[in-house]
Parts: C-alpha cells; sequence; structure tokens
C-alpha cells in the first residue's frame, strides 16, 4: 500500500464537507499520522487534537469509518476499506472546526460529582489489598476520551444531556463510591441528578472504550442495582424504618466491594 | 488598540500538568484566588503519559530504604551538578507528597501487606517507585486534577501564554491567547508560577507531545530570569523504533525493573561489557547474567542487573552497541521480557503490552522489543530557589520539568513525579504568600500591542516561509548536530542552521484565520523553539567535557573543574550571555553520606 485516500471533515458549526486528501503511507503508520501529514504538507489549517500519540490522553477522539475511536490508535491499514477512510468529528458534542469539537460539558457535570472524601479516621497509609484496589483500577483507567459519552444513545440520539450524565461520569462515581475508604453517601445523586435510570444497557459504551473499561458490567449495572435496592427493596425499607439498620448506606458498602 | 478579555487572580499558574495542578491546590487551600492556563484540555498534559512510577523513600517494602539513600543516589544519578537543597528537601518530602495522594482518591498498587508496593529503576539503590500498573502519570494527573476541581479550580483550558508582562522589576500577569477563538487574552496576577513542562519538540524523533515546544522556559529567561544547565537534555536508553509510525514513543524503564534484558544482534548481554561500567559504578551492580537473574526473584541477596544503571549510561551504551554494527536491521538492540511469562508480563506492564500488540504487531510475551535512545526530559530549566520556587525575578516562581536544580546532569526515573508533588506544592505555598504582599501592579499597554502585533504577523503578511518547514528542519539540524553523542563541529553547524532559521522564521506566513488554526500555533511555537535549541547547544559547547546527560566525544571524560559549575543563561539588554556559577557546596552532615558508600 503506497498511498490512501483520507476523507476528513472540513467545516465548523455552520457547515461543512468530506474532502478527499491522498496520505502516503509507511509501515506502521496511525490515521494521527496522516493527519499530521496533512498539515505538514497539504492544508496547515486542519484542525485536530492531539498530545501523546500513545492512547493514554483520551485527546485525539474521532469518527473512523463511522465508529468512534482514537486516531493515534487506529492504523492506516486496519482502517482503509478499498483505499479510503473516513474521519469525522464526534458526533454528540457541538462542531467547533474540523475534527475539533467542544466536549466542554463534561467537564461541567464532573464539576457536580461529589469528590472522593475519605474518612476521617482511615490509616495512613491507607491498608488496602491489591484484589480490592485493582477492582477500582479498572475504572481509573480512564483517559477522558468521551468515546462512551459520544456513542451512547442517551446523549447521542436523545439529547438528554440535562437529565443523564453518561457512561463516562457513572464510571468515575462508581470510582468513588466503591473505595473502601471513602464517606460520602451518593445514591440519590445517582438516581435524581445523575440519572442512571436512562441507561437501558446496550452496552454501546463498552463496545467503544479504548481503556476496555467494563462500564456497563462493572459500573453502571451494580450501581443500577444499588440504587434499585436502596429505594425499591421492600424488606430493606422494613428494616429501615424499623430502624434495625441504621445507616443503610454505610452497611451497603461492603457489599459494593463484591459487586 | 488590539481587543482582549482580561482576567485577574492573585495567582496565575501557566500549565496544567503535575506540578501547575499541585500548584493549584496549594494555592486554593490558602485562600488565594488562583487561575490556570494550559494548551491542551484539562488532564491531557504530558504528565498523564508518564508510566513508571514516582519515587519516594517510604519503605514499605521493608528493605531499609531512607530519605539519605534517596538523597545519594539523586545526586550520584545527577552527577554532583545538583542544588544540594532542593535535594535535600525532595527526599524529605516525597514519602508525605505521596501518602497525601492516596488521600486525594489516588489507588497505588499493593504490597502483598496492603502498603504501598514500589517497583526499583534505573540508579535507585532500593525499590522506590510508587507505582500504578504503567499509568502512573494518568493516576496522578486525574487524581490532582479531581482535587484542584473539588476546591473551585479556575481553568482556561487550549488557551497559550507567550509573554510575561512586568512592573519595573516584578511580574504582574501574562498575555496570550485562546486557542478555539483565537481571541487575544490579558491575565492580570500578583504572582506568576510557570509549570509548563520540558522541550522535546525540537528534535525529530521524541517521546514528548506538541505541547512541548518550551513556551515556559522562554517566557522567563524573556522576563529576565536564570536558566541553568541547559545543555542538560536527557536521552532515554529506551524509545520505540520499529515500525516507523511508532517512533519514539517511550518503552517504560519498568521494563528492565521487571527484569527486561537487553541484547545486541548477536545475542550479547552487552550491558556486561566492561568498557560500558563507569568506575564509579563498580561493585554496585551484578557480576555476572546469572547474578542479574536472581536479582529478580531475591533482590536482597542480590546486586541489580546492569541494564539498571543510570539513563545515561545505559543509552549511550546503546548507541555505541549500534554504531559498531551489533544493532538491528532497524538500527536498534532487543528488549526482551519474554522470560517473566505471559500472565505476569500482562498484569504488570499492561499498556506496554497493548501498545505493542495494537500498533507494532509485536507480543512482547513472545518476542524482544526494538529499543533505541529517544530525547525525553529536560534537566536544565529556570534556576529557582527550593525552599520556595521563586526565580530570579520578582514574582515569577517556576517549578515541575520547566525547573532546574533537583536533577543535575541526569534525572533518575521516577524522580520527576514526585518532583512535580514537591515542588508544585512549594511553588504554589511561595506565590501564594508572596501575592499577599503586593498589590496588581500597573500594565504597560505597549508591550501588549507588541505582542500582539508579533503574533498576528504571520496571518497578516504574505510571508513565504512556512512553518512546518522550519520546525522540521529545526527538528533534523538537532537530531544530528544536539543528539546524544555530540562534538564541537557538529554543535557549531547546528548553531549555523538554527540562525538561518531564526532568520527565516521572521518571514513566516499561514493561511486561514485565528480560530483553531494549527499552522497559526506552529508559527508562535517554532520561535520559542528557536531560542531555545540556541541555548542548548551553546551551552553545550561551552561544557567541555562529558557528565551524565552531556556527551561530548571530543571532551570524553568528566572535568573536576567543570563539575563545580553550572552554565547559567540569561537574557542581558535583550542579548544572550551565558556564565557559569560554582555549584554549592554540601554541609559536612550531607557530604558524610558519600563517605559511607
Ligand atoms: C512517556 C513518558 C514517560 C514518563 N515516565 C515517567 C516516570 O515513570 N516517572 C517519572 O518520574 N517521570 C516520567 N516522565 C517525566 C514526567 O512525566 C514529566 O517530567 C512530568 O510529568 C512533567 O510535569 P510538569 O507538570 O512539569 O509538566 P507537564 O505535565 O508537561 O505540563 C505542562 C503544562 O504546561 C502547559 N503549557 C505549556 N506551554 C504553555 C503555554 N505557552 N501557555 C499555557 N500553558 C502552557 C501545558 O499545556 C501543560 O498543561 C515521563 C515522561 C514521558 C514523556
Ligand atoms: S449501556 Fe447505558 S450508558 Fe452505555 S451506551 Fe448504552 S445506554 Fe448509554
Ligand atoms: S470510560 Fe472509556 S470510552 Fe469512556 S471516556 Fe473513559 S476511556 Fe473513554
Ligand atoms: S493522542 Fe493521546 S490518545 Fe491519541
Amino acid at each position: 500500500m503506497d498511498t490512501v485516500t483520507l476523507r476528513v471533515f472540513r467545516g465548523d458549526s455552520s457547515g461543512g464537507e468530506m474532502r478527499d486528501y491522498a496520505v502516503s503511507v509507511l509501515p506502521g503508520m496511525v490515521v494521527l499520522d496522516a493527519i499530521h501529514q496533512i498539515q505538514q504538507t497539504k492544508d496547515s489549517t486542519l484542525a485536530c487534537r492531539w498530545n501523546c500519540k500513545a492512547a493514554k490522553c483520551g485527546s485525539c477522539s474521532a469518527e473512523i469509518n463511522g465508529k468512534p475511536a482514537l486516531m493515534c490508535k487506529t492504523r492506516l491499514d486496519e482502517a482503509t476499506i478499498d483505499g479510503v477512510i473516513t474521519v469525522r468529528p464526534l458526533f454528540t458534542f457541538p462542531e467547533i472546526k474540523d475534527l475539533v469539537t467542544d466536549v466542554s460539558w463534561n467537564y461541567h457535570i464532573s464539576e457536580k460529582i461529589p469528590p472522593f472524601t475519605p474518612k476521617p479516621d482511615a490509616p495512613k497509609p491507607f491498608i488496602m489489598h491489591q484484589m480490592d484496589v485493582m477492582r477500582q483500577q479498572e475504572y481509573r483507567k480512564c483517559i477522558e476520551c468521551f468515546l462512551c459519552q459520544d456513542v451512547c444513545h442517551v446523549l447521542r440520539e436523545h439529547e438528554l444531556k440535562d437529565n443523564f450524565y453518561g457512561p463516562r461520569q457513572i464510571v468515575k462515581l462508581a470510582n468513588y463510591n466503591m473505595h473502601p475508604y471513602d464517606n460520602l453517601k451518593r445514591m440519590d445523586f445517582i438516581r435524581n441528578n445523575m440519572g442512571i435510570g436512562y441507561c437501558n444497557i446496550t452496552k454501546c459504551c463498552t463496545d467503544v472504550c479504548p481503556e476496555h473499561i467494563r462500564i456497563t458490567d462493572n459500573a453502571i449495572i451494580p450501581l443500577k442495582e444499588r440504587v434499585a435496592d436502596k429505594f425499591f427493596d421492600p424488606l430493606r425499607m422494613l428494616l429501615v424504618k424499623l430502624r434495625i439498620l441504621k445507616n443503610p448506606e454505610a452497611d451497603r458498602s461492603q457489599d459494593s466491594l463484591l459487586g | 488598540m488590539v481587543d482582549y478579555k482580561t482576567f485577574e487572580y492573585d495567582m496565575l499558574i501557566i500549565g496544567a500538568g503535575g506540578a501547575g495542578l499541585r500548584a493549584a491546590i496549594a494555592g486554593l487551600e490558602s485562600g488565594a484566588k488562583v487561575g490556570v492556563v494550559c494548551k491542551s484540555l484539562l488532564g491531557k498534559a504530558h504528565t498523564v503519559m508518564a508510566e513508571g512510577g514516582a519515587a519516594a523513600a517510604i519503605d514499605d517494602m521493608h528493605d531499609g530504604d531512607n530519605p539519605d539513600v534517596h538523597f545519594v543516589d539523586t545526586m550520584r544519578g545527577g552527577d554532583f551538578l545538583n542544588n544540594w537543597r532542593t535535594v535535600d528537601i525532595f527526599v524529605k518530602e516525597a514519602p508525605d507528597r505521596i501518602y497525601e495522594l492516596e488521600r486525594y482518591g489516588a489507588l497505588f498498587d499493593r504490597t502483598p501487606e496492603g502498603l504501598i508496593s514500589q517497583r526499583p529503576f534505573g540508579g535507585h539503590r532500593y525499590r522506590r517507585l510508587c507505582h500504578v500498573g504503567d499509568r502512573t502519570g494518568l493516576e496522578i494527573i486525574r487524581t490532582l486534577q479531581e482535587k484542584a476541581v473539588s476546591l473551585g479550580l479556575n481553568v482556561h483550558m487550549e488557551c497559550t501564554l507567550t509573554k510575561l508582562l512586568k512592573d519595573g522589576d516584578r511580574v504582574v500577569g501574562a498575555f496570550g491567547y485562546d486557542r478555539v477563538s483565537g481571541d487575544f487574552l490579558l491575565f492580570k496576577a500578583k504572582a506568576v508560577v510557570i509549570a509548563t513542562g520540558g522541550w522535546g519538540r525540537m528534535y525529530k524523533v521524541t517521546s514528548n507531545s506538541w505541547e512541548s515546544t518550551s513556551d515556559g522556559v522562554m517566557l522567563a529567561f524573556d522576563a529576565g530570569a536564570e536558566l541553568m544547565d541547559m545543555e542538560m537534555v536527557q536521552f532515554h536508553p529506551t524509545g520505540m523504533v520499529w515500525p516507523p509510525g511508532m517512533r519514539g514513543i517511550l518503552v517504560t524503564e519498568g521494563v528492565r525493573g521487571e527484569g527486561g534484558i537487553l541484547r545486541n544482534s548477536k545475542g550479547e548481554r552487552f550491558m556486561f561489557n566492561p568498557e560500558y561500567m563507569p568506575p564509579e559504578a563498580k561493585g554496585m551492580y551484578a557480576e555476572t547474567p546469572e547474578e542479574a537473574d536472581r536479582w529478580v526473584h531475591d533482590n536482597k541477596n542480590n546486586r541489580r542487573p546492569t541494564d539498571l544503571m543510570k539513563r545515561d549510561v545505559v543509552a549511550r551504551a546503546i548507541y555505541k552497541e549500534v554504531r559498531a554494527g551489533r544493532g538491528t536491521e532497524h538500527g536498534a538492540v532487543y528488549l526482551d521480557v519474554t522470560h517473566r511469562g505471559a500472565d505476569y508480563i500482562k498484569s504488570k506492564l499492561p499498556s506496554m503490552y497493548e501498545q505493542f500488540h495494537a500498533l507494532g504487531d509485536v507480543d512482547i510475551t513472545k518476542e524482544p522489543m526494538e529499543v533505541y535512545p529517544t530525547p525525553h526530559y529536560v534537566m536544565g530549566g529556570v534556576r529557582v530557589e527550593p525552599e520556595e520556587c521563586s526565580s530570579t525575578v520578582k514574582g515569577l516562581f517556576a517549578a515541575g520539568e520547566v525547573s532546574a536544580g533537583l536533577h543535575g546532569a541526569n534525572r533518575l526515573g521516577g524522580n520527576s513525579l514526585s518532583d512535580i508533588l514537591v515542588f508544585g506544592k512549594r511553588s504554589g505555598e511561595g506565590a501564594a504568600k508572596f501575592s499577599k504582599t503586593v498589590d496588581f501592579g500597573a500594565i504597560d499597554a505597549s508591550v501588549i500591542e507588541e505582542e500582539a502585533k508579533l503574533l498576528l504577523r504571520p496571518l497578516e503578511n504574505n510571508g513565504l516561509e512556512n512553518p512546518y518547514t522550519i520546525t522540521s528542519e529545526l527538528q533534523d539540524a538537532m537530531q544530528v548536530g544536539a543528539m546524544i553523542e555530540k562534538r564541537a563541529d557538529g554543535l557549531e553547524a547546528c548553531l549555523v542552521k538554527i540562525k538561518e532559521l531564526q532568520a527565516r522564521a521572521q518571514n513566516i506566513g499561514v493561511e486561514g484565520d485565528r480560530g483553531y488554526n494549527p499552522g497559526w500555533q506552529t508559527a508562535r511555537d517554532i520561535q520559542f523553539a528557536l531560542k531555545t535549541s540556541e541555548i542548548i547547544v551553546l551551552c553545550a559547547l561551552m561544557r567541555q567535557e562529558s557528565r551524565g546527560a552531556q556527551w561530548r566525544s571530543d571532551f570524553p571524560d568528566k572535568d573536576p573543574e567543570w563539575g563545580k559549575k553550572n552554565l547559567i543563561a540569561k537574557k542581558v539588554d535583550s542579548a544572550l550571555e551565558i556564565t557559569t556559577r560554582p555549584v554549592q557546596e554540601m554541609p559536612e552532615h550531607l557530604a558524610k553520606l558519600f563517605e559511607e558508600g
């Protein structure tokens, strides 16, 4: 393979078009390399984001051949279909220019999530076992590429950004909530503010996550179950009413570690 | 008159990597009004890429580590060009900064006892790197980001600052532009912290992100601050070389820390070649491959493998092997961890495994990697006093990779992630304290007009030079003349090229408008990179010896006289002046640590 055609979206919030560029190919080249080649040799105004070129920073998100992916992790030889690769900006976020979209909504809602707050009597350093740490390290692998946010149909098609925080933020919340030394209650927040009920477990977010976080199975479903338990489990409600469970949140925290 | 938006902060922090965010936390906790500016989105700074770990003598592995040993290792690592006061503070405070991160929410890997696990790294006598698999940088930046946001961080993302503003001898703000809209921005501030990281982008092959164009160090230089030891550019021994699309991406030292072995194309473990052993390291490393292999499982009764010598030593050895014709067909050497077994590799080095697999079709659990030195880190930078990270200009502070003093001639792996925590905090406290003693100064409108004109020139004139061509020619020149092995003739040729490019860069023209225009961004970035390259090359020419990262093959030995001097670069009446300054002598109680071994 010597050259391929990169079909790239060029435009801004007022509209645009797909434009073709011939790119010469070296072994191991990724889509981001091709974009850089266009910037350096054909059109220096082509806008994109990137930082690490090593799939670590989550800046270079785009839709490659219609699928949300990182440009620095997508090889040209694997993405080319009949000599062509199409590259478009994320669909769910407002267009800024070319491949750059306005992802600030993700930062705004992230600010609203109650932060990790350690128990006052937690030892220094924490005593934690690798098994427990590993379970949460999965959530912490998130590179904030927002590909899951882009693909989630609640945000993408139904535009329910006012009601639903999206899979990335649920991952973040799951991390805090399941930390053995966390001291905050967040179940009301998850149900009322984050709108976890909107998720209907299609797993599209899990499919696109470049960090292979099992978003749906390991973050969303356990939290959904806890919400359901807390609000709808009749036996639990009875026990709470009878004051047998004094602090229902705290008592459940151990279960969640098993989740 | 140019149009700009104005913001006012007690403290302005330029940079949102680990150092900038830790400074912001310190500022916010002290009650100061803090503004942070960064070139990319929040959480994407270079720090996110760090892999191996953060060094701190916390002795969780119960093998007797302590700050004194960390002190000795760091000074030895830096070939004694380090500022001992900086190192002293650093080794004592690093453990607390790590524990503090846990309380902010970081989740480090654990020992069987449930304590923080540590891994061995080059030049550190003990297992000392607190780590999270091979994504320690992500853990650190995300933790700091979330903590700072919870304290009410004001962050201006995707904004680039290009000029510090002064009132008399004091810094009172900064000027730049918003990348998205192209609008100009003015920040008034009582104190400014520079935390802009390093500069690898003037080399063709590098592990650095697009942001690492040396803006911060040039902002400080332009404002009159002293820069120190700018010749000290670290070449990490193990960058990827094949396939070409992956050149420069880092292979973490963690691979060797987990037992990875370097071999040449003849299959020899060349790090046992006595020619590569620096005299002062004799007796400290395994003498046979068998001992090195035993160390992997029993680090108490065996000495560490020679593959884990200091970065400068290993990088030079790899370079020499390849030059002697014992390299691979792609001009590299092999790094092999296959003997550790697939499960172990996937758990300890997951992103390395994945990266090679996905991008290079290489399964590192079954075949060796190909590696070669790559420009990676800078030890030189803004000269600061360790206690509060104050520069020689009033109101201007610096921390993290952009500052100089901690690492001397060579940085030990893992010492940077703890550097940004320790001195990030101190710089934030220093700036907050200073900001309480002054008011907003007066800003000279003509300086703003001038900078705005400079910024707009590439868009307005019909300049013929392309910013990418200039960048690429500079990268070629630095890659040839100022790489790992340096000689006077090569450095001089490089300097001639830099001067030519500086002249041509006056005539850059770019297409398009101010809104999210990478060509326009490159046009300003390259001006900084050209000046920094000039300083690097001039300092490398002046220091006529080989020490740490400075390898002058025309002066192959260490010169004890040069060992007593730091190089200082400063702008005097708009001209560059380079002088030397004596390295401060260690007090007796610290000097004694070296006699004991
Ligand atoms: C691949 C890799 C692996 C590494 N592994 C390790 C490791 O295992 N252990 C270790 O200790 N170190 C490691 N390092 C080194 C370490 O990551 C860096 O030295 C450290 O993160 C630097 O942090 P910083 O806060 O000083 O700067 P950075 O993280 O580089 O942040 C710089 C900030 O400044 C901003 N900025 C720059 N210029 C401007 C401007 N003009 N206007 C506004 N903002 C600006 C940027 O946008 C960015 O936000 C590694 C480095 C790399 C590249
Ligand atoms: S599983 Fe839920 S969060 Fe994920 S894409 Fe589907 S609806 Fe969205
Ligand atoms: S959860 Fe995965 S897909 Fe979503 S932002 Fe994080 S890394 Fe990206
Ligand atoms: S550039 Fe960092 S994830 Fe692609």
